[in-house]
């Protein structure tokens, strides 16, 4: 009994920092409706800089003295950001703003590794707080106890900011009416700005209380914003009591997991927050969106099949590539079938995000689900490549099955988060089931048939599937079913008058898109001849997105391009740079600003500029007319 | 001259909502814009404001051309804006409504405070914690108004405040329009209610798929019932 106490006050203990970080973001979401992906990178450069400075200054001040002045610097560095390249995007696509953020983060996990080394660093104890208290006949670490009052003092102080001072007033009104706050005469530039940099403090602050806890690691951004994300959206986006009640939850649940079910702890949290989302959508103490955004917005030009000539240019392009294995190398044709996997599975993705509407982030599940169902035919059944490839996306569609019915209940940010959080579920299970996935050790020696064996024969293979697959997803834009579905994408009310089924359209696409990305995977484990949890891993969901992106969400087929680009220059990246993640990191930044459209958006908005201005004008004046009856 | 707006065009993307708007109002008066659903009524109010982007045109206000300000910066030299949807913070309270509407006094411009307007609108003072969201429509149009004037403005906006109001609000309405016309606002009001312009206005301007059409007094346009009929009857 004694030890559960102490077990859950160690969970309040964690709930401190998670809070501060998570109504950071939360707050910040509020206002500026960007989901600030580089939360869990200002997070961890508040640990890495209140760790120089904690081991330069002495003595209590010293100490507390650095852990303000960390949070207080890292603020600034966020309100930077803010200043310099968010101002750019607020009228972007509001995923364009997510896919920035994330650059920023790939940036700074190089930059701390460069600045501050890999090594894990290890900070001073709190003066003062480094003991321990005896409680009921266990030791409590006295910092522990700090935190746990911590943690509802910054809830009053925050509370008290935002409704006791007109600067808070003024944000939660800009919360609900970012417009209307203008019109009344508040410049709003510098409001944004204030509570960005609000957000990167608490976060900030959450990273450097953090040192006398644990060790500083350069990987501790992606571990932390998963767990916020969770918690914000537990707690409802945009509410600071929710973020604080939901980090309670998600701490306790992991203090209390470790315990009573190991094996399924990672899912614990997961499985909460999908319950939670199911019977609120909107969070515990969030409050449904008026009106949630679609992941596309309008289309200027109406989307349209190839034409002849388009058709031919298409197949020559294939032809051509089809041509490679008879002058390149065994490296770069297996480098070119990875690359054609990817362009099947930012395919998919896109089906869902543009056609659908509805920007997944967990899509690498059935990805993974596809290879390991693939795995399971070669190592349980003994089955050849060729059947394996044909059974495993089976598991994809399966998987999509289930978590698309719970999925499109919700829309916009939630719909995104629980996708998040099912894929984290998929991969806790590839990762603990250690007898049926080999856990972390993965699957191996999942390989092709003898006439795929060698890598001109995979890349004939995955040049063959992927352009099947892009071409049967082509198909279904021009559907009757992909017409559908956009119409409930544009607007739903007006869709379901006319008797289409919104939740019922929305999981068949969910399914079609995540079979083809089984059908991706599945391949995909061929090419490697083995299976990890990290194939569903959020990087891998983050990868799928941001090729998405970049190719363009209101294209047809821009992802195939950004898939390519995206894929091309990380492998090369990778081969040329030690510091792939910053270079990277900074083309993303580049690309969000020189082409808010995607690659493709901008070279279609540039060929109908040079070759069709007066048919330009008028499209565009109708898509005038359609925002004006908005 | 207060305000003094000329050559105003918008557009939403290329097409074309407003052509060579013009109109001006004269210190303390009262100056309706009448016409239509759709005549460019609001967009007219929007673009003044500078809440559409894409606008040209000049609008001179107090003597200073502030057609290529923000909206914030216009509106803090005094020129209010009362949206047509009205646009409570709805989460907010009366108070924090006004709260988020307030600027610094303006020398030679009737000071508004909370309690100022209690005595202006009754029925808010009887609810100063409730939040925006659990009130009635027409205590919602008196709280947008009286979040506008916490500015202080020497102008303002109204964007068609009768609408969707009972009767009884709606000679309220006029009544507190009245007695901010006394205070010496100048007012801008936008309207399709013929018999509420009369109440309040001094002149009227007609509008119609974004042309000025009319321009003259009250008693100008009951002399000519056919432009009534052309430019406002249903």
């Amino acid at each position: 009994m004694e030890f559960l106490l102490v077990q859950a006050l160690s969970g309040l203990a964690s709930a401190a920092s998670l809070f501060l970080v998570a109504s950071g973001l939360s707050i910040i979401f509020g206002v500026t409706r960007i989901v600030n992906f580089a939360h869990g990178a200002f997070y961890m450069l508040g640990a890495y800089v209140a760790y120089m400075l904690t081991t330069r200054l002495a003595g209590p001040i010293g100490f507390w003295g650095a852990i303000l002045a960390a949070s207080v610097i890292v603020a600034a560095m966020g309100a930077l950001m803010e200043m310099v390249l968010l101002r750019r995007i607020y009228h972007a696509p509001e995923l364009f703003q997510l896919l920035a953020t994330f650059g920023v983060t790939l940036m700074v996990q190089d930059l701390v590794v460069v600045i501050w080394g890999p090594e894990d660093l290890l900070g001073p104890r709190a003066p003062g707080l480094a003991g321990a208290v005896s409680l009921f006949g266990r030791m409590v670490p006295t910092y522990d106890l700090f935190l746990m009052v911590l943690g509802p003092v910054v809830l009053g102080a925050l509370w008290l900011l935002f409704h006791q001072t007109r600067w808070g007033v003024l944000v939660r009104a800009a919360t609900q009416d970012r417009e209307m706050v203008a019109a009344l005469g508040v410049n709003q530039k510098w409001l944004f700005t204030g509570v960005f940099a609000l957000g990167v403090f608490l976060a900030a602050l959450g990273g450097a209380l953090q040192i006398p806890r644990t060790t500083v690691t350069h990987t501790m951004d992606l571990s932390v914003i998963v767990e916020v994300f969770v918690v914000v959206v537990i707690g409802g986006l945009g509410s600071v009591l929710g973020a604080f009640v939901a980090a309670i939850i998600v701490a306790e649940l992991n203090a209390f997991g470790i315990l009573i079910l190991p094996q399924i702890s990672l899912i614990m949290v997961f499985l909460v927050m999908a319950v939670v989302l199911v019977v609120r959508p909107w969070g515990l103490f969030g409050k449904a969106e008026s009106a949630p955004r679609p992941a596309a917005g309008l289309t200027i030009r109406p989307w349209r099949p190839f034409s002849t000539a388009e058709r031919v240019a298409v197949a020559v392009a294939v032809a051509a590539v089809a041509t490679l294995p008879f002058f390149l190398g065994n490296y770069a044709l297996t480098v070119g079938a990875e690359i054609l996997i990817f362009v099947l599975f930012a395919a998919s993705l896109h089906f869902i995000m543009t056609v659908g509407g509805l920007a997944s982030f967990g899509h690498a599940a059935y990805f993974g689900l596809g290879a390991y169902g693939a795995a399971f035919m070669v190592k349980f059944l003994g089955a050849p490549m060729e059947a394996a490839l044909l059974v495993g996306p089976v598991l994809g569609l399966v998987g999509a099955v289930l978590f698309g019915w719970f999925c499109v209940r919700l829309s916009g940010v939630y719909f995104a988060m629980l996708t998040l959080a099912f894929a984290q579920i998929a991969w806790s299970i590839a990762f603990q089931w250690v007898d049926v996935t080999g856990g972390d050790n993965g699957l191996l020696g999942i390989w092709p048939s003898t006439w795929a064996a060698r890598p001109q024969g995979f890349f004939w293979l995955a040049l063959a599937v992927a352009v099947i697959g892009v071409g049967l997803l082509r198909m279904l834009v021009f559907s009757p079913f992909g017409y559908g579905l956009r119409a409930v994408r544009d607007s739903t009310l007006r869709a379901e008058a006319i008797g289409l089924d919104r939740a019922r359209l929305q999981w068949a696409a969910f399914v079609v898109a995540g079979t083809f990305a089984g059908i991706a995977g599945a391949l995909y484990a061929f090419l490697k001849g083995s299976v990890f949890p990290d194939f569903m891993g959020i990087p891998t969901s983050v990868d799928g997105l941001v090729m998405v992106l970049l190719g363009g969400i209101e294209t047809v087929s821009g992802a195939v391009v950004g898939a390519v680009l995206y894929k091309a220059l990380a492998i090369w990246l990778m081969s040329q740079t030690d510091l792939s993640k910053l270079v990277l990191g900074a083309v993303i930044v580049v690309v969000v600003l020189a082409f808010p459209k995607g690659v493709v958006g901008f070279i279609e908005d540039m060929r109908h500029r040079w070759f069709a201005p007066k048919k330009a004008a008028a499209e565009a004046a109708t898509l005038a007319k359609v925002e004006a009856a908005r | 001259m207060k305000l003094q707006v000329s050559n105003l065009n918008s557009h939403y993307g290329p097409a074309h909502i407003l052509y060579d708007v013009g109109l001006e109002v004269g210190a303390g008066e009262v100056v309706a814009l009448l016409g239509r659903n759709g005549a460019g009524k609001s967009t007219t109010f929007r673009s003044i404001v500078g809440l559409v982007p894409q606008r040209a045109g000049t609008v001179v206000f107090d003597g200073e051309d502030v057609s290529a300000l923000p909206t914030y910066e216009i509106v803090r030299r005094g020129l209010g804006y009362v949206p047509e949807d009205r646009r409570i913070f709805n989460q907010l309270t009366v108070e924090e409504n006004f709260m988020v509407g307030r600027q610094a006094p303006r020398p030679g411009v009737a000071t508004w405070s909370p309690e100022q307007l209690y005595v202006l609108f009754p029925n808010l003072g009887e609810m100063r914690k409730r939040p925006g969201g659990q009130m009635s429509g027409g205590e919602q149009q008196m709280l947008t108004i009286g979040r506008t004037l916490m500015g202080n403005p020497s102008l303002v906006l109204l964007d068609e405040p009768s609408e969707g109001l009972a009767p009884k609000i709606v000679e309220q309405m006029a009544d507190a329009i009245l007695t901010m016309k006394k205070q010496g606002l100048s007012i801008v009001i936008s309207e399709q209610n013929l018999h509420f312009a009369k109440l309040i206005s001094d002149r009227a301007y007609i509008i119609e798929k974004g042309r000025i059409r009319f321009s003259g007094t009250m008693a100008d346009l009951e002399a000519n019932p056919e432009i009534r009929d052309a430019y406002l009857a249903v």
